[in-house]
């Protein structure tokens, strides 16, 4: 009994090594398709859900690098191009100004294409946005270090390509959505633009939802503090 | 007998006492009197750049009676000339000493001019030859009359076409330059400074201020009849309140009663710097515009933005604005940087009920305030001496002392941008790039800091040069070889001579 429970564990550590090595296998190499899809839009998001050759491992892992891009050029940008007022920076907030239009993009474009026959699921949508984020750290962390070495004059450079890092990562969003969905072009611009009109609802419904909660919380308090002093 | 010396003398004692005394206390100790903006916009409290020597009452100046709305001051040498315009007449004044004033002369009329009498002297300037121009405004008229008070000519409303015929000429400020010329600023003429020739021809408008209009508003006018259109506000340039030629003959000329929006937006121009062709050359280097406070919100039942009523230009090329609302100065240096501001509406010494004229002999200050008929003389702190100095020996090319004073400033004022980037701009020149470098970025300078960065990094790479190259070869040729070796071993695994030996 004890010999066959360590032949047993034996053999699971092997298959754990095994299953690990896989992992980082595919890993590596949906986060090689990421790079593929930089520069094949249509073809590189077709492939990724329909021929499933992407991975929520490398999404997570390309939106980690964004967020990590967007706090860490705050510090070591050069001053000549990006001026912190530290005394305001709050890191979560940061964090937030990515995770927060993600999620409700996400969520609005995957609650309207499910109605009119997209195929792509909630996950799907979540895997192609982020894989769309890419050019965001990609341009920016060189940028960063680049931005280091340069005048003010020579400069010019930074914010143009600033900018198309991130009218990069928008055709790149925008195009996912479309074939993840299987849409044509006239739908895929049609759905974008009303998914961030579903964004806009859920912003509003949301600060009612959180202004209700409080004006509840604050009624049960009043009604608390009542009680005490009556008592 | 003796008693009476002693009474004298005492009283001399407690007289001398009380003069101690007030300089002592009004030594403007309060918290932010003097201030200045950090890069971001925030306050930054300031050692005081001025203080207050001693504020002149008529009595203290020596005038038999109290001054009555006095609207401008005019300071030739050591001789002020206070337009004591409520009452008809100018004050020549001359300073004795440090902090003391005799009245030379009371001027209420002049010889051979018909009236011979003022009316609303408003503003007066004097020439090298001790010629004077007086702006007789409700005469409607610029006098100019020899120091004897002799009549020479006159300047009057000029024919010219450009002119609206209703308007009346009221002369409220006039400078004249090195050559005779006048240049006059008058009330409800919105088309800039009336230029006189030294024959008292009308010789055309200088630098009429610009013109900003709200989108929004032209908009709604191209779209109003002609009855609405005449009643909504018409864009019309302002006029300047005040004007001071400096020492190189440049004209600065103040406008105040802008718009919030308008300064902020940078269409409109509180302070201009005119040249001989009208146009504003004003170096506006500084983080922020030339407007004064940059917060307008309404502490102390005061809104809107600073009201420049006057300008004066010390002998370096700091100029200093008088801001009425606010009762403060805010001194500039020659790249539109702030170099201090102070001040305040108060009754305390140092403080102003409505300040409406500054002057400044060498580098002390002398402020007007109409409300109290009062001088206010200000002398440079050993803080504000320091600055000076710094800026002369930067000037001249004096880079150690310019530097060991913006030190002391530094020790005195570790929040001051000036200072890092005074040290900075001395270190440059004397081509220690990397540690101007250090400072430029303390205080967020992009382009010095950027001019420094050029040269480090020419210099950086002209050290290295050696090591770059060599390090660029064997990046080139490590992997060239490599290949070759790799290439060759295959070559000779593959070669049939080996083959047949095996």
């Amino acid at each position: 009994m004890a010999r066959s429970r360590s032949y047993q564990k034996a053999e699971s550590k092997e298959e754990k090594r095994m299953r690990r090595a896989a992992w980082l296998q595919h890993w590596g190499k949906t986060m090689k398709f990421a790079f593929y899809c930089l520069t094949h839009p249509l073809d590189g998001f077709w492939k990724l859900t329909h021929e499933h050759r992407g991975s929520y491992a490398a999404a997570n892992t390309i939106l980690i690098l964004a967020i990590f891009t967007r706090i860490i050029k705050l510090k070591y940008t050069s001053f000549l191009f990006l001026n912190v007022y530290w005394e305001d920076v709050n890191v979560f907030l940061y964090i937030a100004s990515i995770l927060f239009p993600l999620s409700l993009w996400v969520v609005g474009n995957w609650a309207l294409t499910t109605l009119f026959d997209g195929k792509g699921r909630l996950g799907d949508v979540y895997m192609g946005t982020c894989y769309g984020m890419l050019p965001y750290p990609v341009i920016q962390l060189p940028l960063m270090i680049i931005s280091n070495f340069v005048t003010i004059e020579e400069g010019q450079f930074y914010s143009v390509l600033s900018v198309l890092s991130l009218v990069w990562c928008l055709i790149l969003i925008v195009c996912g959505m479309g074939q993840i969905h299987a849409y044509s072009a006239a739908k895929t611009l049609l759905f974008t633009i009303a998914s961030l009109a579903a964004v806009l609802v859920m912003i509003f419904l949301l600060m009612i939802f959180f202004s209700m909660v409080t004006q509840g919380v604050s009624y049960f308090i009043s009604i608390g503090r009542e009680l005490m002093f009556r008592m | 007998m003796k008693r009476k010396i002693a009474r004298i003398v005492t009283t001399v004692a407690v007289m001398l006492g009380v003069g101690f005394s007030s300089i002592a206390t009004v030594k403007a100790g309060e918290d932010n009197y003097t201030y200045t903006y950090d890069y971001w916009g925030d306050v930054q409290e300031s050692p005081d750049a001025y203080t207050v020597a001693q504020v002149f009452d008529y009595s203290a100046l020596g005038i038999d009676r109290n001054l009555k709305a006095p609207e401008s001051l005019f300071v030739k040498g050591n001789i002020v000339y206070l337009c004591d315009t409520g009452n008809n007449r100018i004050l020549e004044l001359e300073r004795t000493g440090s902090d003391s004033f005799r009245m030379v002369r009371e001027i209420t009329e002049i010889k051979g001019a018909e009236p011979s009498t003022f009316n609303g002297p408003s503003d007066i300037a004097v020439d090298d030859d001790g010629d004077m121009f007086i702006a007789d405004r409700e005469n409607n008229r610029v006098l100019r009359v020899d120091k004897d008070l002799n009549f020479k000519m006159q300047f009057t409303r000029p024919s010219d076409q450009a002119i609206d015929s209703e308007m009346t000429f009221r002369p409220d400020k006039i400078v004249v330059d090195t050559a005779g010329r006048i240049y006059c600023e008058s009330t409800g003429i919105n088309k800039g400074l009336l230029k006189f020739e030294e024959d008292g021809v009308f010789s055309g408008f200088v630098g009429a201020t610009r013109v900003s209009y709200n989108f929004m508003d032209y908009l709604w006018k191209r779209f109003a009849s002609q009855e609405q259109r005449a009643q909504m506000v018409s864009f019309v340039p302002t006029e300047y309140d005040n004007v001071y030629i400096d020492k190189e003959g440049f004209i600065y000329a103040v406008a105040g009663g802008l718009d919030e929006e308008d300064l902020k937006d940078e269409t409109v121009d509180a302070v201009r710097k005119l040249n001989l062709m009208g146009n504003d050359i004003l170096v506006r280097n500084g983080e922020y515009p030339v407007y004064g406070d940059l917060y307008m919100g309404g502490a102390g039942g005061i809104t809107g933005p600073s009201y420049f009523k006057d300008v004066t230009v010390l002998d370096n090329d700091i100029y200093i604005c008088l801001d009425q609302n606010r009762g403060r100065l805010f001194g500039y240096d020659d790249q539109g940087r702030m170099v201090y501001a102070f001040g305040g509406n108060g009754n305390q010494a140092g403080y102003f009920r409505k300040a409406v004229s500054i002057e400044h002999m060498d580098n002390d200050l002398m402020v007007l305030d109409q409300l109290d008929g009062t001088i206010t003389l200000f002398i440079p702190t050993h803080y504000g001496q320091l600055i000076y100095d710094a800026m002369a020996h930067f000037d001249v090319g004096e880079y150690d002392e310019s530097q060991a004073c913006w030190e002391q400033v530094k020790m005195l004022n570790g929040n001051y941008e000036l200072a890092y980037i005074g040290i900075g701009r001395n270190l440059l020149s004397k081509k220690q790039y990397k540690e101007s470098m250090e400072y430029f970025e303390v205080k967020y300078d992009d382009e010095n800091y950027s001019r420094a960065f050029a040269q480090y990094r020419k210099q950086w790479i002209r050290e290295h040069i050696v090591t770059i190259l060599v390090l660029i070869a064997v990046l080139a040729i490590v992997p060239m070889a490599i290949g070759k070796v790799f290439s060759l071993k295959e070559e000779i695994d593959n070669a049939d001579i080996f083959k047949l030996r095996r």
